[in-house]
């Protein structure tokens, strides 16, 4: 399972990965994809990088991240930036866009190659969908690798 | 080659993969060789979506159906027996 090829070809690809999906994720309303598809890229990533390192390492790295935790904030922070529209408004409305707040910069009319700095609620909305599908997706996997029986370790 | 011909010549490959690779997912005897297979099925069937301008949906299925199932497929079957069982 943890042979030199592997490990080889993870070591190099898995940064390329993590990579693209955060790039798929922060350029949701700009580019094809968004917080779910961004966040199945990095969920991958983070299963290659899984599949490839032996339990005891994966045991002791995942017991830092608070995958559960990530999933929970994902869905309050999508409800919370949803409710951030009914000051005044009704429940989603962009109040963020054309604020200078940060993705709050005014969009300019007409055709142009699109601002990263731009959308106000969408990337908000990206972001937090993203750490959600990313943290469970990753929690699916990280089950499925721990609960593995040790005494056939070979493929 | 103008674009037309292109595009149909395409749809025919993509076609014939998918019909080849699900074939062989569902008659190969090694289980690791079917699912391999099968994320082969996901990866011509993403490669469709995007010919027919929906790249939102082929990065959801390469993912997901080349990535994540291949992988917890593998998984689930390193943790069962290994060959399929003939009764």
């Amino acid at each position: 399972m943890t042979t030199t090829i592997i490990r080889t070809t993870t070591k190099i690809l898995a940064p390329l990965i993590l990579v693209f999906g955060s790039y798929i994720i922060l350029h949701g309303h700009l580019t094809p994809g968004g917080g779910f598809q961004g966040g199945a890229v990095f969920a991958s990533g983070l299963a290659l990088l899984i599949v490839a390192n032996n339990k005891e390492k994966v045991k002791e790295l995942f017991d830092k991240v608070p995958l559960s935790q990530l999933e929970s904030l994902g869905a309050l922070g999508f409800l919370g930036i949803g409710a951030l529209g009914l000051m005044g408004y009704t429940f989603l409305k962009n109040v963020i866009a054309n604020s200078d707040f940060l993705f709050g910069a005014p969009t300019p009319k007409g055709i142009n190659p699109g601002y990263l700095n731009t959308g106000g609620t969408l990337s908000y909305l990206n972001i937090f969908v993203g750490t959600k599908v990313l943290a469970g997706l990753t929690s699916i996997v990280l089950i499925f690798f721990l609960i593995l029986r040790r005494e056939r370790d070979e493929w | 080659m103008n674009f037309e011909n292109f595009f149909w010549i395409l749809q025919i490959l993509i076609a014939i993969a998918l019909i080849g690779s699900s074939i062989a997912a569902i008659r190969f005897k090694n289980l690791i060789a079917a699912v391999i297979a099968m994320a082969v099925f996901s990866l011509a069937l993403s490669v469709e979506f995007y010919v027919l301008q929906a790249p939102d949906v082929a990065i959801a299925e390469a993912g997901v159906g080349a990535g994540l199932t291949t992988a917890m497929y593998l998984l689930a079957i390193k943790n069962t027996t290994d060959e399929e069982v003939i009764e």
